[in-house]
């Protein structure tokens, strides 16, 4: 946002040139190279993430932590720590502690929201602290950590972002056998020796580091566009599991990039809105294309899984 | 420039509570954000105790996050802010309201995957409208988590005009939609008309998300929409009282975070979520406690009632 007079005139010069130039030009940018670099490791552990996310249905655990990232951030802001010390302290502690409360915290639906709400509240005036104690800050640190800033990302927290979500996606590839498994059928799971609580807290610990990574990218008000939609998308599409997991990631990382260059193609497009945009195009086209099938009578589909199990066998 | 004015006039919060009020009302700006604190505390109010009692308190989110991209966009189109997000708002609650529920989907998890999309969309589309305008970052602020500065004489008009009209479509359906809400089916078999009810008042939902969304921001509308109803509904287990009660809390609960926020220089939102969310988290304490009293002296018998 802050860079957009630049971006003007770079993307004058993407829109006479021909794409092949215009592509080249674009990666000549340092800051594009850059975004594309995070962007792609971050969604391809969101998208990974974001299938078990949806599977296990703790999509409003993801909303949770969306809140309690910006409350963490600008927490550490206002006490003059290091913004990112405070966004993955929060997250993967909340995460923990959300597995901790497991079924026996799942209190009334009015209060947990609530108890959401107060958590922005106090982001808020953390950010109205930060934003007065020190003269220096700058007044956009609320709006980066909301809507995300991943045009904006130095050379250092790239790395760090890139070591970060390759590390998630591989833990989460470690484990996904036996994680799929207990999210399927925890009772069985559990009777044959898989570790289903162990499994069920790692996995929110991961989550809270994958929300604090993406908060990076997407903001933390846009964090379930890029964990929740791809993944409800690949769930459409496919009733394998794996399948679907890869494919949840494939759609994360293709609205990744087609949500950045719409950005670097129209300045005045924030990148956020650009991915959440295309991912959630994608998770529309994906309900069209499965209401079309049980319209012609294919009827394959996630709701019927016995009949989709027989196909498969028969083929 | 409101800002020099009130630090002109304004003295600081003193001992002296006469003074204290004197300062709180010498301002215009300040008696307009009481009057317009006053209607959507009282639309909160009874808006939320049906919400609460419905359990539809994630629908009146959802309606209140719609409306920042609808605030938004007016204010890149150059339209008021207020009507868009009415506009917004209530379009939202006709989409949920008249698009059937898929009962083949995926379930929960698929359900909330959609919840979360459509929220984080509409949020991704408030900032481009704000980029589109060309960024105007404190009012960004105001729009999510409340501002009480500078509402106008127009804004109290509209909402007074639409705090009344939902207020008495409420009093119209009232009853049926009691009844409806304790018991559909009984509801249904006498002839009550029970899906209409509801899409009425899913509209009436997403005007009265708008309109407390003015005061606390689109984030945090729970603070005044649903924890009055809540803690209201711990207290009494009487519909009519617990109603008169959850209208008495978002009132108070709204001046109190105004006058707190007036003498302070941080944000109306964070007054309203702590003040609402410590009236709840006090209710409950001192109800769970009557409970553990009542359970010693006869056993097996709660009181909770609605409120369970």
């Amino acid at each position: 946002m802050f860079s957009s007079m630049s971006l003007t005139m770079f993307s004058s010069m993407f829109s006479t040139a021909n794409p092949v130039a215009g592509i080249v030009h674009m990666f000549g940018h340092s800051f594009l190279r850059r975004a594309f670099l995070a962007g792609t490791a971050i969604s391809l552990a969101s998208g990974l993430v974001g299938y078990f996310v949806v599977l296990r249905r703790q999509v409003f655990t993801g909303e949770a932590l969306s809140h309690v990232a910006f409350t963490g951030a600008l927490g550490a802001l206002a006490v003059g720590a290091e913004l990112r010390v405070g966004l993955y302290g929060s997250c993967i502690v909340f995460g923990l502690l959300m597995a901790a409360l497991g079924s026996r915290g799942r209190a009334d639906d009015a209060v947990v929201g609530s108890v959401f709400a107060w958590v922005l509240g106090l982001g808020a005036l953390f950010l109205t602290i930060y934003t007065r104690s020190s003269s220096a800050s700058d007044g956009t640190a609320g709006v980066r950590v909301l809507f995300g800033s991943i045009f904006g990302l130095s050379r250092g927290q790239t790395t760090a972002s890139v070591i970060v979500s390759f590390g998630v996606a591989t833990l989460i590839l470690a484990i996904s056998r036996p994680l799929l498994f207990a999210s399927i059928d925890e009772a069985v799971a559990g009777s044959s020796g898989v570790p289903v609580r162990l499994l069920g807290f790692g996995f929110l610990g991961i989550v809270g580091v994958t929300a604090a990574v993406a908060t990076q990218a997407v903001g933390a008000l846009l964090l379930l566009g890029l964990l929740a939609a791809p993944a409800g998308a690949a769930q459409r599409l496919t009733s394998r599991p794996f399948t679907a997991m890869w494919l949840a990631a494939g759609i994360a990382v293709g609205s990744m990039w087609a949500g950045l260059s719409l950005s670097y193609a129209a300045p005045k497009v924030p990148p956020s809105f650009g991915i959440v945009a295309v991912a959630s195009a994608c998770y529309l086209v994906a309900i069209a294309i499965t209401a079309g099938r049980r319209a012609a009578g294919f009827g394959t589909l996630g709701d019927d899984h016995t009949h989709s199990h027989t196909h498969s066998h028969t083929r | 420039m409101i800002a020099v004015v009130a630090a002109t006039v304004r003295e600081g919060l003193g001992w002296n509570l006469v003074d204290d009020m004197r300062q709180l009302f010498e301002l215009h700006f300040m008696v307009n954000a009481f009057r317009a604190g006053t209607i959507v505390a009282v639309v909160a109010g009874a808006m939320g105790w049906f919400t609460v009692l419905r359990r539809q308190s994630f629908a009146g989110h959802a309606l209140a996050v719609v409306s920042f991209p609808g605030a938004a966009g007016a204010v890149w189109l150059g339209a008021s802010a207020t009507a868009g997000t009415f506009v917004a708002s209530v379009s939202a609650a006709l989409v949920i309201a008249l698009v059937p529920r898929s009962a083949s989907g995926g379930g929960d998890g698929e359900d909330s995957a959609v919840i979360g999309t459509v929220q984080a969309l509409a949020l991704a589309s408030g900032v481009l409208f704000v980029s589109l305008y060309g960024g105007f970052l404190n009012s960004l602020n105001g729009l999510l988590f409340g501002t009480f500065l500078g509402i106008t004489d127009d804004q109290v008009t509209t909402l007074i005009i639409v705090g009344a009209a939902v207020l008495a479509v409420l009093a119209g359906i009232g009853r049926p939609l009691f009844f409806a809400t304790i018991d559909a089916d009984v509801a249904q078999a006498s002839g009550v008309p029970v899906r209409m009810l509801s899409v009425v008042f899913l509209v009436l939902l997403g005007c009265a998300a708008a309109e407390v969304s003015q005061i606390t921001g689109s984030l945090l509308v729970f603070a005044l929409l649903v924890l009055p109803a809540a803690s209201a509904q711990r207290l009494t287990s009487r519909p009519g009282s617990s109603f008169v009660l959850t209208i008495v809390l978002a009132v108070a609960i709204t001046w109190v975070a105004l006058a707190a926020a007036y003498f302070s220089v941080h944000p109306i939102g964070f007054f309203v979520t702590t003040i609402g969310l410590g009236v709840f988290v006090v209710v409950t304490v001192a109800q769970s406690a009557k409970v553990r009293i009542q359970r010693r002296g006869r056993s097996g018998f709660t009181s909770q009632g609605l409120a369970a």
